[in-house]
C-alpha cells in the first residue's frame, strides 16, 4: 500500500461522506438533547500496525514544546524497555509490546474531555479545532482532572513548590492554527500517524479494516470509547495487548456526573420548602401544647375555686343550721326558764332581768361563727 | 445559542441554574415572612 | 513567690502541652518544606495517584466527621428535639473547626492555594461537581462561623449583635441542612466521573447517597465520641444543664446512628444489586468490601442498638468510636484503596511519613483551638447573662 493511495482514500471518504455525518460519539443531556462534538474537528489516527518504535515522535514532541532534554538521548531505544508513561517532561511515550508492537500514547483529545468536565475553574476545554487546551492562569492545582482522566494522561509539576501546573499534550494546537501539523504527526516515517478530521479519519480507518482482511482488529479504538476521542487507533491485536484498556465504556464523562449535578437544584429547591414546614408543624404542636397546658391549668384553678366555694357553703349552710338550733334550743331554754320562774312566781324573787341577758348574748355568739 | 459538546451545554445550563438556586435561597424565607406576617405570635 | 513558679512550670509543661508543642513544630517544618520544595518533596503523589491521605483523610473524613453539627442544630431546632440543645454549641464548634481545618489542609494539597477564591469569584466550572464541593464548603464555612458567633459575642459582652445573629438561627440552621446535603453528597460523587479507576463495589450510581447518608451517622458519631472526650477533660466546663442533657443526648444519638446505619446497610445492598456484583464478594476485594459493611457498619450498629436499648452509655461510646473508624475506612477505601485498583501494586499510593506528619499536625491543631475555645467561651455551659434566652 503506497502513500498516494492512501491519501486518496481518505480524500475519497471525505468527498464521498462529508464530515458531519460521520459516526461520532454522541452525549445525550438528560432531555435527550444529542451533542456531535464541533464539526470538521481534527484528530490524528494512529495505526500502531506501521509503528516502529523509532521514538521520533517523542523527540519532535519535546522540540515542539521546548522541554528539557532526556537524560538519556532520543534514538537510545534501550529505553523501550520499560513501560512508560506522560510526565511533566514527557508528553508522549511509545511503547513496546509483546512481538514489538509498539503503541503511542498521549492526550486523546475527547469529544467529552473527563478532565474539562471535572475541572472547577474551567482551565481546561475543548477547542473547536478538536484540541483539548489546558489554561495555566486558572488553574488552582486541585489534580482533580488527573483523577478524572480515564487514560491517566495528564502529569503535574509536583516539585514546584508555588506555580505547579497541570503538563499534557496541546495537541500542537498553535502548529494546527498556522495550518501546519502537530510535531509528531509531521515526522513519523511511517505515516503511522495521519492528521485530518476526525470523520473522515473514522471513514479512513473504516477502510483500512476493511481493505486488509485479517491485519486489522475490527475496532477503532477511540471512536466511541467515553464518547469518543479525537486520537484514534487501529491495531492488529487486541488492544488490552498494547496498553489500552477496553472496559472503559462509551459513557461520556459529563453523563456520568450529570445525576448527581442534576440532584443538586433540586435539594436547593425542595429542602428549605420541607425543612419549614417541619419546623412550622413543631413549632404548632409547641403552641398547642402550651395552649392545652394553659387551659388545664385555668381548669383546675377554676376547679378548686368552685370547690372552695362550695365548701364554704356547706359550712354556712352547716353554720346557720347549727345557729337555728342553737337559737331554737336557747329560745326553748329561755322559753323552759321562763316557765319556771313562772311557777316559781309563786315565790317572791324578780324573774325578768335573767330572761333578757340570755337573749341579749345570743346575737353576739352568732356573729362571731360567721366569720 | 448553540452548543457542540455536551460539556458546553452544561458548563452554561448549570450555570444558570446556579444563580437560580441563590435567588431561591433568598426568596424563600422572605415568602415566609411574608406568607406569615399576620400571624398573632 | 518562690513556691508559685514551680507550679507554674508544672502546669505549662503537662504531658499533653509537650506532647503539642513537638507536634506543631514539626508541622511548621513541613509547612516550610511544602512551601520550598514542592509538594512532590513531602508527599509520596505522583501522576498515577494525583489525591492522597491529605485528601482522603484532611479533606473527605473531616468533611464528614464535622457532619454533627447540621444533625446536632436541625434536630433541636428544626425537628424540635429541644432537650440536645445543649448539645448544639459544641457541635456547633467542632464543625466549624473541622470545616475550617479541611480548608486549610487543601492549602498544602492544592499547587497554587491562594486561588482556591478562583471557582467562586473568578471563573466558575459549573460542570464541575468539585465545583458544587467548593461552592458549598466555602458558603457553610460561613454559616457555621456565624452560629458560632454568638459564644464569642458573648464571651466579649456584644448583647445587640447576638440578639440580632440568634433571631436568624432557624434560616441558617435550614441553610446548614442544604449545603451539607449537598456538599456530603457530591464528595462522593467526585468519584462518579471515574469509574474505570474506583473498583465496582465502591462505585455506585449511588455513590452521593451513600456519602449523604454516611455522613449523618458520622456526625451522630463523633458528637458522642467528643461529648466522652469533653467529659473526661473539660467536665469542670460544664454546667448543670449540660450535664444532666448529655445522657440524653448519648442514648438518642446512639438510637438514631443505629437506625441510619441499618438504612445505609440496605441501601449499599440496593448498590450491589442494581449493579449485579454479587459475583465480586467472593474476591480478596469482596472480603475488604465486608470488612468495611459488616464490621464498621453492620456490627456498630447492633452496639448502638444494645446500648440504646439497655441504656448502657458505654456500649454507645465504644460503638460511636467504632463507627467513626468506619467512616475514615470507607472514605479511605473510595478515595485510595479501592481507587486505582487496577494499578500494579508498584504504582500503588502509600503515604509518606511526611504526609501523614502534616495531617497529625493539622488535627492536633484543631484539638488546641477547640481546647482554647471551650475554655474561654460559653460552649459547654451557657453565659448567666444568657440563660434564658433561646
Amino acid at each position: 500500500m503506497d502513500i498516494s493511495r492512501r491519501k486518496f482514500l481518505g480524500c475519497m471518504a471525505a468527498a464521498a461522506l462529508g464530515t458531519t455525518t460521520g459516526a461520532t460519539g454522541l452525549a445525550h443531556a438528560a432531555s435527550g438533547k444529542e451533542f456531535t462534538g464541533y464539526p470538521d474537528s481534527f484528530g490524528v489516527l494512529h495505526d500502531s500496525t506501521r509503528c516502529i518504535g523509532c521514538r521520533k515522535c517523542e523527540q519532535a514532541c519535546n522540540q515542539v514544546n521546548n522541554l528539557d532534554p532526556p537524560d538519556k538521548p532520543f534514538d537510545d531505544l534501550s529505553v523501550l524497555d520499560d513501560r512508560r508513561r506522560t510526565d511533566e517532561t514527557v508528553y508522549t511515550v511509545v511503547n513496546k509490546f509483546a512481538d514489538n508492537v509498539f503503541a503511542k500514547i498521549q492526550c486523546n483529545h475527547c469529544q467529552e474531555p473527563a478532565c474539562a468536565s471535572a475541572c472547577f475553574v474551567k482551565a481546561l476545554y475543548k477547542d473547536k479545532t478538536g484540541a483539548v487546551v489546558y489554561d495555566e492562569s486558572l488553574c488552582v492545582g486541585c489534580r482533580y482532572c488527573m483523577v478524572a482522566c480515564p487514560f491517566n494522561i495528564p502529569a503535574f509539576t509536583y516539585f514546584d513548590p508555588l506555580t505547579p501546573k497541570i503538563t499534557k499534550c496541546t495537541m500542537c494546537l498553535p502548529l494546527i492554527q498556522e495550518g501546519k501539523l502537530p510535531g509528531c504527526v509531521d515526522i513519523c516515517p511511517k505515516e503511522a500517524l495521519t492528521f485530518g478530521r476526525r470523520a473522515d479519519l473514522i471513514k479512513m480507518a473504516r477502510q483500512r479494516i476493511a481493505k486488509n482482511p485479517g491485519q486489522y482488529v475490527d475496532h477503532i479504538y477511540g471512536e466511541h470509547e467515553m464518547g469518543g476521542t479525537a486520537w484514534l487507533y487501529l491495531s492488529g491485536i487486541p488492544f488490552n495487548e498494547i496498553g489500552m484498556r477496553e472496559d472503559l465504556g462509551t459513557t461520556s464523562a459529563p453523563e456520568l456526573t450529570a445525576g448527581p449535578l442534576a440532584a443538586v437544584p433540586i435539594v436547593v429547591g425542595l429542602w428549605p420548602v420541607f425543612l419549614t414546614g417541619v419546623w412550622a408543624i413543631n413549632k404548632r404542636k409547641e403552641k398547642i401544647a402550651e395552649q392545652e397546658q394553659a387551659a388545664a391549668v385555668q381548669a383546675a384553678e377554676e376547679q378548686a375555686a368552685q370547690e372552695k366555694t362550695k365548701a364554704l357553703e356547706a359550712l354556712q349552710q352547716k353554720l346557720t343550721k347549727e345557729k337555728e338550733t342553737a337559737i331554737a334550743a336557747e329560745v326553748k331554754k329561755a322559753l323552759d326558764e321562763a316557765e319556771e320562774k313562772a311557777r316559781q312566781a309563786a315565790a317572791p324573787d324578780d324573774t325578768t332581768t335573767d330572761t333578757d341577758t340570755a337573749a341579749d348574748t345570743l346575737p353576739d355568739d352568732s356573729g362571731k361563727q360567721e366569720e | 445559542m448553540e452548543f457542540f459538546t455536551l460539556h458546553d451545554f452544561m458548563t452554561y445550563s448549570k450555570g444558570i441554574t446556579y444563580l437560580i438556586m441563590g435567588g431561591i435561597l433568598v426568596f424563600m424565607p422572605l415568602y415566609w415572612l411574608y406568607l406569615t406576617e399576620r400571624d398573632d405570635d | 513567690m518562690s513556691q508559685e513558679t514551680p507550679i507554674a512550670r508544672k502546669q505549662y509543661f503537662t504531658p499533653f502541652n509537650v506532647i503539642t508543642g513537638v507536634i506543631l513544630v514539626i508541622g511548621l517544618v513541613l509547612t516550610v518544606l511544602r512551601f520550598t520544595k514542592g509538594i512532590g518533596a513531602v508527599t509520596n503523589l505522583d501522576n498515577n495517584n494525583p489525591w492522597g491521605l491529605w485528601i482522603g483523610f484532611d479533606l473527605l473524613c473531616g468533611v464528614a466527621l464535622a457532619a454533627g453539627g447540621y444533625m446536632t442544630s436541625s434536630a433541636c431546632y428544626i425537628f424540635g428535639l429541644k432537650k440536645y440543645h445543649s448539645a448544639v454549641r459544641p457541635a456547633i464548634l467542632t464543625a466549624f473547626l473541622g470545616y475550617a481545618l479541611v480548608v486549610f489542609a487543601l492549602h498544602y494539597d492544592v499547587g497554587r492555594p491562594w486561588r482556591l477564591p478562583y471557582p467562586i469569584f473568578w471563573s466558575q466550572g459549573t460542570s464541575s461537581l468539585l465545583f458544587e464541593v467548593g461552592l458549598c464548603v466555602f458558603l457553610y464555612l460561613t454559616v457555621l462561623f456565624i452560629e458560632w458567633t454568638p459564644a464569642a459575642f458573648e464571651w466579649l459582652g456584644f448583647k445587640k449583635i447576638r440578639g440580632v445573629v440568634v433571631r436568624l438561627t432557624l434560616v441558617l440552621t435550614i441553610f446548614g441542612v442544604v449545603l451539607s446535603t449537598l456538599h456530603q453528597s457530591s464528595l462522593g460523587a467526585l468519584f462518579m466521573i471515574a469509574p474505570s479507576k474506583l473498583h465496582p463495589l465502591w462505585y455506585s450510581g449511588y455513590l452521593h447517597v451513600y456519602f449523604f447518608i454516611s455522613s449523618m451517622f458520622a456526625g451522630l458519631s463523633m458528637v458522642i465520641f467528643e461529648g466522652t472526650l469533653a467529659h473526661r477533660w473539660l467536665h469542670h466546663k460544664m454546667d448543670d444543664t449540660h450535664l444532666a442533657e448529655s445522657d440524653g443526648v448519648v442514648l438518642g444519638f446512639g438510637r438514631a446512628a443505629s437506625f441510619i446505619m441499618m438504612g445505609y446497610v440496605g441501601i449499599k445492598i440496593i448498590g450491589m444489586a442494581v449493579d449485579n456484583e454479587w459475583h465480586y464478594l467472593t474476591t480478596g476485594w469482596g472480603a475488604w468490601f465486608l470488612v468495611e459493611l459488616v464490621g464498621f457498619v453492620l456490627l456498630p450498629a447492633i452496639l448502638f442498638s444494645m446500648g440504646a436499648r439497655e441504656k448502657n452509655l458505654t456500649f454507645i461510646r465504644v460503638a460511636a468510636v467504632w463507627a467513626v473508624l468506619g467512616i475514615v475506612l470507607n472514605r479511605l477505601n473510595v478515595s485510595l484503596i479501592a481507587f486505582n485498583w487496577h494499578l500494579p501494586a508498584a504504582d500503588r499510593y502509600v503515604p509518606s511519613i511526611m504526609e501523614v506528619g502534616t495531617t497529625i499536625f493539622i488535627v492536633t491543631l484543631g484539638v488546641v483551638v477547640y481546647r482554647f475555645i471551650a475554655l474561654k467561651m460559653p460552649i459547654l455551659h451557657e453565659h448567666p447573662d444568657y440563660k434564658e434566652a433561646h
